[in-house]
């Protein structure tokens, strides 16, 4: 049982210092940008949101990253369950490698990306026989979202996958059931909750994600190829500032990131307590 | 009977080798082209022009604030990271939860928010404008928060600051708090416990952490372009790609690819020492 009041010191020391740099570094400068938007009449503040640009780009980022984090779910699932169940050679290389889009600068990343996909590109010269064409359109925006995302759901998966019991798959087995069936119905519900938070990352990196997006996109208004960071990032260029705008498109990521926030919090928070259970 | 060879853990065989094989596919394609792709066009153009790309002006003093960007970044969040996670893992405290979120905004809002969020604080129509100006008057200094240096410190720290608490925080939960509190009885003062009990756990775990960071702050892209507007002066390696890259001419691009391909080896050796800082970690506990 733990003591209210605990034995070991430091409370007031290390409360004080974590809320005082969360505040200086990360909650004022966010509360500038909510100050920024409330300056706004509730009429400016949704004409500006509601401009056809903008939406679109709420289309297009949340849309993108949607896809992006399905396709990471299948292949980080895939990944993490190869990686954790089998041996083969340069298994560890790649165990080591699925991180490299946290190393790696987005902006590395977003130009390589724009050049292999383009259509003097490797890939893109692939694509093109199909008659696909993947830089400046949407699928490259995706392209580049999975591939900033997919070690999200592969760690979230892989320590669950780690820890899953034996006894339930060879309960399973007992019972007559094949390894598929076993799969969809045994192992894919334990590992739901993990699956659900790596979506939830994933999701939450790519509708903010700017650097690997970028140069891959094009940002056509026509081809609805903007993502919201790019309307923002327009608008605190020199030539067009428009802060008031680029606050008021701002809040509503800033909400829907919190939103994604909470919900990944809860689902966590749930899958504690079953396990603790 | 069937006779059963297997456990009832393993697949048939060639499900195994096809699930294997669309794995190390994806891989291939996703994770180790972009890295060939880099390599091959920063030297194809000669070894001449990427000499001169790594070695221009524009590219040294990016270089320089990087490093004072990642290494102000690190330190910080270190700090931040240490007595976050001591605070959340030692104690019970109302709000608990909450204070864990708010440290976690960094992960998860947009790199450009971070940028504008201090553009709008510092910036000219930034309220804490005046106050950072009457300091400079009486301090006799000439310091700026935004389109300098600083702010790109600071954009940076941003964008990092979750990092080495995020890593810190479930091995202080997993280690429990019993032997501090042992400590504390026997009348070991704070700090001694800290350097004594607790970090001997947790070294790893830091250094993980650290490596993390560092790495993150070296390629931060969006939240720095948001502060930041003059080559050579506090543009980091990230936008000097961008800049060179948008230049838009076959050498430009070139260039730009042959100061990714410092960033890309920066990058590997990150992944080759948190793979050893994992390893270790692992085996020690």
């Amino acid at each position: 049982m733990k003591s209210k009041r605990s034995v070991i010191p430091g409370f007031g020391l290390t409360m004080g210092i974590t809320v005082a740099m969360l505040s200086i570094f990360i909650l004022i400068p966010l509360a500038s940008v909510l100050g920024y938007s409330f300056r706004l009449s509730p009429a400016e503040f949704w004409e500006l949101i509601t401009r056809p640009n903008v939406i679109q780009a709420f289309a297009t980022s949340i849309g993108c990253a949607f896809a992006a984090a399905l396709i990471n779910c299948v292949f980080g699932l895939l990944l993490a369950w190869v990686l954790v169940r089998y041996d083969f050679p340069g298994k560890r290389l790649m165990d080591g490698m699925i991180e490299l889009p946290f190393a790696l600068p987005t902006a590395v990343a977003g130009i390589t990306l724009s050049r292999m996909y383009s259509d003097q590109g490797v890939l893109g010269r692939f694509l093109e026989r199909f008659g696909i064409q993947a830089s400046y359109t949407k699928l490259g925006i995706i392209i580049a979202l999975v591939f900033v995302g997919i070690p999200f759901v592969v760690r979230a998966l892989q320590p669950v996958l780690e820890k899953l019991p034996e006894s339930f798959e060879e309960a399973s087995m007992m019972l007559g059931a094949g390894r598929f069936y076993t799969f969809r119905r045994v192992i894919l519900p334990e590992l739901m909750p993990a699956l659900l938070t790596g979506f939830g990352l994933a999701l939450a990196r790519g509708i903010g994600e700017y650097g690997s997006v970028i140069y891959i996109s094009g940002n056509s208004q026509k081809e609805g190829t903007q993502v919201v960071s790019y309307i923002i990032m327009q608008k605190l260029n020199s030539g067009s500032v428009d802060y008031e705008g680029a606050a008021a498109i701002a809040l509503v990521l800033l909400l829907i990131s919190f939103l994604l926030l909470l919900v990944i919090n809860l689902i966590q928070i749930a899958a504690g307590r079953r396990t603790r259970q | 009977m069937k006779k059963q060879k297997t456990t009832g853990r393993e697949e048939k065989p060639w499900v195994r080798r096809l699930l294997i094989g669309i794995s190390v596919v994806f891989f291939l394609i996703m994770l180790v082209f972009p890295l060939v792709e880099v390599l091959y066009r920063s030297l194809k153009d000669g070894l001449a022009l990427y000499v001169e790309a790594i070695t221009a002006k524009n590219t040294l003093s990016a270089l320089r604030v990087t490093l004072i960007a990642t290494v102000t970044a690190v330190a910080v969040n270190t700090f931040f990271g240490l007595c976050a996670a001591w605070l959340l893992t030692k104690f019970e405290f109302k709000g608990k939860q909450v204070l864990s979120a708010l440290i976690d905004i960094p992960f998860s809002i947009s790199p450009v928010i971070a940028g504008l969020a201090y553009i709008m604080t510092f910036g000219r129509m930034g309220w804490a404008t005046p106050a950072i100006d009457w300091l400079n008057e009486v301090l006799g200094t000439d310091i700026s928060l935004v389109f300098s240096v600083p702010g790109v410190v600071l954009a940076t720290i941003f964008v990092t600051f979750p990092f080495v608490s995020r890593e810190l925080i479930p091995v202080l939960q997993a280690q429990g708090s019993s032997e501090e509190e042992a400590a504390a009885m026997m009348g070991a003062k704070g700090f001694t416990i800290w350097r004594r009990v607790t970090f001997p756990h947790i070294r790893w775990a830091l250094l993980y952490g650290i490596i993390l960071c560092a790495a993150r702050a070296i390629g931060e892209f969006g939240a720095v372009y948001a502060v930041s507007k003059a080559r050579g002066k506090t543009f980091t390696l990230p936008l000097e790609i961008d800049a060179l890259y948008m230049a838009g001419s076959a050498d430009s691009i070139t260039q730009a690819f042959a100061v990714s391909s410092l960033l890309v080896l920066l990058a590997v050796v990150m992944l080759i020492l948190k793979q050893i800082v994992e390893h270790r970690g692992k085996r020690e506990q």
